[in-house]
């Protein structure tokens, strides 16, 4: 196999990573919507912690993404 | 990087914004300090925020104009959000958050405008920034607690057997935070503008077709107008949660 075909698998393989941190992201956003429903006193003191959760999950997913950049432009 | 096989490729093809050209070229003991448009831009963010203050400050009324109010909205957000997370002697570091957040809120919103750069997107300057957040919290932790700062690792409490796992986490944990801290937001930037870059390459390909992209592309723009909202929002909030753990031993 040629190395740019492999590099382009790697690639690819690695930005499947990127699953999880979706998964991740939908889980802190819907459970901060059940949260909110059940207790709208609470909404604007859970937005932090929501967007907290967020940004923590996201960074998982976002390390993923640059491997498979850091594969394909060096 | 393959980019003299590559060149006239790389012109037209998504990555094409991201490159730094010198404007003027400065030379300075061997080293290259060009001003760059990547350094053009982030003097446009900052005299665009200093304009938007100065114009919102300008005639101070009780009942706020419409720059006012802005200027006013902006303020109360990150006091409230200083205030909510480190409370009262936390005000006294609420400058530099409130500066961290506008600058990173300008770069984003104006690397939206079609032609303009995005400063956020290099690595370098988001290492920057949360390099020195991640020094200067650990300055101020050892200067308010002394040693007692390292018991951030090990909480009070903890068994011995917990520790040992616990503890190499913590430490681990806590040298990763200006790497995640500069990875987000270039991350989020970098994905944000290449997917932009792509679709609007399918407007043009997909002649009468093109208005799907096309109505997608404004969609996107729309989503990544509250991704530059959201990641200033975030960068100044993981600030503040930093400087909590700090000023306050969790």
């Amino acid at each position: 196999m040629e190395l740019e075909a492999a590099k382009m698998i790697g690639a690819g393989l690695a930005a499947i990573g990127v699953i999880g941190g979706g998964v991740g992201v939908g889980i802190v956003f819907g459970n901060y919507m059940t949260a909110a429903s059940r207790n709208p006193s609470l909404k604007d003191e859970l937005r932090t912690y929501a967007f907290l959760g967020f940004a923590l999950s996201e960074a998982t997913a976002l390390f993923a993404l640059v491997i498979a950049l850091i594969i394909l432009f060096t | 990087m393959a980019t003299e096989e590559h060149g006239d490729e790389a012109a037209h093809g998504p990555m094409e914004q991201f490159e730094i050209k010198p404007l003027i070229d400065l030379n300075l003991g061997g080293y290259d300090i060009s001003y760059t448009n990547s350094a053009l831009f982030m003097t446009l963010a900052v005299i665009c925020t200093f304009s938007l203050f100065w114009a919102a400050t300008r005639k101070r009324t009780m009942i706020p104009s419409r720059i006012q109010s802005i200027g006013e909205l902006m303020f109360e957000f990150v006091a409230g959000m200083v205030k909510e997370n480190v409370g009262k002697e936390g005000m006294k570091y609420f400058p530099f958050i409130f500066t961290l957040f506008v600058f990173i809120l300008f770069g984003n919103v104006l690397g939206l405008l079609p032609y303009s750069f995005t400063f956020t997107s290099h690595i370098i300057v988001n290492a920057a920034l949360a390099v020195f957040i991640f020094v200067a919290v650990t300055i101020i932790g050892f200067a308010t607690h002394g040693l007692h700062y390292l018991r951030l690792f090990c909480p009070a409490g903890t068994p011995l057997p917990v520790a040992i796992v616990l503890v190499p986490i913590e430490i681990m944990s806590y040298f990763i935070r200006p790497v995640s801290l500069s990875l987000r937001l270039f991350a989020n930037m970098l994905a944000g503008h290449v997917l932009l870059k792509v679709l609007a390459g399918f407007v043009i390909s997909l002649g009468i077709f093109g208005i799907v992209p096309f109505l997608a592309v404004g969609a996107v723009t729309m989503l990544e107008i509250m991704v530059a909202l959201i990641q200033a929002y975030v960068f100044a909030l993981l600030s503040t949660i930093y400087l909590n753990d700090a000023v306050h031993l969790h």
